[in-house]
């Protein structure tokens, strides 16, 4: 066993003792999920900033709130996005006539042939996959904001999450919106509708709760409420 | 510095807790544990010759079906780029050349060039090969761009009546591409950088 003033003296080094690891409370031994470098990682560690001193991946953000945080605007978000679904999104006027389209119905237009894929695509990337990290956020971290025990499947829920992140490109929809409001100018007067810049604000939270999302305590703070 | 698999133990990739190097599952977050992911070459392979070969139709047939008072007028991908430029949009011209052609182009490169210089002992910076990594693993969702432009023209259009903008094959193709090179960077076992490293620089 190795006491406990050895335990901070090593945890920023490499692991030293590797004899009871994981087991306890106070500190837990995690690996670098880049280079699987060994740490020893406790309440103090975790409560600054710290980087893998191999490769420089960030273990710990040093946020204590982190959680209220995420799931926070995890619903801010999904609220948000689910608003921008059903209001205006984009203004096309071509000669007086002015139609006003949402992402609904931008989505819905993909019905026949090749849009068919493409409608499912957009639709994925653009709304359900966004949407469903959101819920999962919610559901397995929300319980844990609020100091109640974790939801039966949170782990697998929180798991899925994480994997899920570079395959919601709300933010590249964005982009795409721009360049094709563009494209369309001289075809057509187009301006954006309140639905955009819902979106947009959707977007800038997301981006915003990356910076809270330290997986560390995300999973310290789980695996408590499990317990 | 000592490693998980050197400790003769296993690291969860999802949520870093670390396990006995027998142990199959994550006991905190339930993900599949394996201290080398031994098929992560060939994966990363397989998925970047899909790529590829989504990519070629996708710069060949059009992107972009645009017609006007009973013309129709095909677009790909590189003449999109082109109709943009002369239309002054020098701005949007470049995002959208970086997005569909200089990123895919790239990424194809270096993945390559990644999978090769892993396959065997290396003696390069692991944290210039880290860093390529990272970067390829960012980028690749941003080539969506004309993808999601291509859809939003062609819903768009379809209200107003002078106009009707359709999706090409090249659409389809090039947003299949784009995933596939997704998955071929996400194959990646990023810890192999470091196994793979002969006794050259300390780091
Ligand atoms: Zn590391
Ligand atoms: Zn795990």
């Amino acid at each position: 066993m190795v006491n406990t003033d050895n335990i901070r003296h090593t945890a920023w080094n490499e692991c030293a003792d590797l004899g009871d690891f994981g087991m306890s409370e106070a500190k837990q031994i995690i690996a670098c999920p880049v280079c699987d470098t060994l740490y020893a990682i406790d309440d103090e560690i975790a409560a600054v900033p710290t980087n893998c001193r191999r490769c420089g991946h960030r273990l710990t953000y040093g946020e204590r709130a982190a959680i209220a945080g995420v799931v926070g605007m995890a619903f801010a978000s999904a609220t948000l996005m689910l608003v921008a679904l059903f209001v205006p999104f984009l203004e096309l006027s071509n000669g007086g006539r002015t139609i006003s389209t949402s992402l609904v119905h931008v989505v819905a237009g993909f019905s026949r042939g090749i849009m068919v894929p493409l409608g499912f695509a957009v639709l994925g990337f653009i709304i359900l996959l966004p949407l469903l990290r959101f819920l999962l956020l919610i559901f397995s971290l929300g319980p844990v904001a609020f100091h109640k025990s974790a939801l039966p499947g949170a782990a697998i829920a929180l798991r899925i999450a994480i994997a899920l992140k570079p395959w919601a490109m709300a933010e590249v929809f964005m982009v795409g919106v721009a360049v094709a409001l563009v494209k369309l100018s001289d075809l057509a007067f187009t301006d954006v509708g309140v639905g955009f810049w819902i979106l947009a604000v959707a977007v800038l939270i997301t981006a915003y709760q990356e910076t809270f999302m330290c997986r560390h305590t995300l999973w310290t703070e789980l695996n408590r409420a499990q317990q | 510095m000592i490693t998980a698999r050197s400790a003769g133990l296993v690291g969860c990739r999802s949520c870093g807790l670390v396990a006995p190097a027998d142990q199959l599952t994550c006991a905190r977050c339930g993900a599949p544990l394996q201290s080398r992911d031994d098929t992560s070459l060939q994966r990363v392979w397989a998925w970047w010759t899909v790529g590829l070969l989504a990519y070629i139709p996708a710069n060949i047939y059009p992107m972009l079906l645009t017609t006007q008072v009973f013309r129709t007028k095909e677009s790909t991908i590189l003449e999109g780029v082109l109709d943009l430029m002369q239309h002054g949009d020098h701005l949007v011209a470049i995002i959208i050349f970086l997005a569909s052609v200089f990123i895919p182009v790239a990424k194809f490169v270096t993945i390559a060039f990644l999978a090769a210089t892993l396959a065997r002992p290396h003696k390069r910076e692991t944290h210039q090969l880290l860093r390529l990594y990272d970067i390829v693993e960012f980028i690749g969702r941003w080539s969506m761009i004309d993808v999601f432009v291509v859809a939003i023209l062609s819903t768009l259009v379809q209200f107003g009546s002078l106009a009707s903008i359709n999706p090409g094959f090249a659409a389809v193709s090039f947003a299949l591409s784009v995933i596939f090179t997704m998955l071929a960077a996400q194959s990646f076992d990023s810890r192999m950088i470091w196994d793979q490293l002969q006794d050259g620089p300390a780091r």
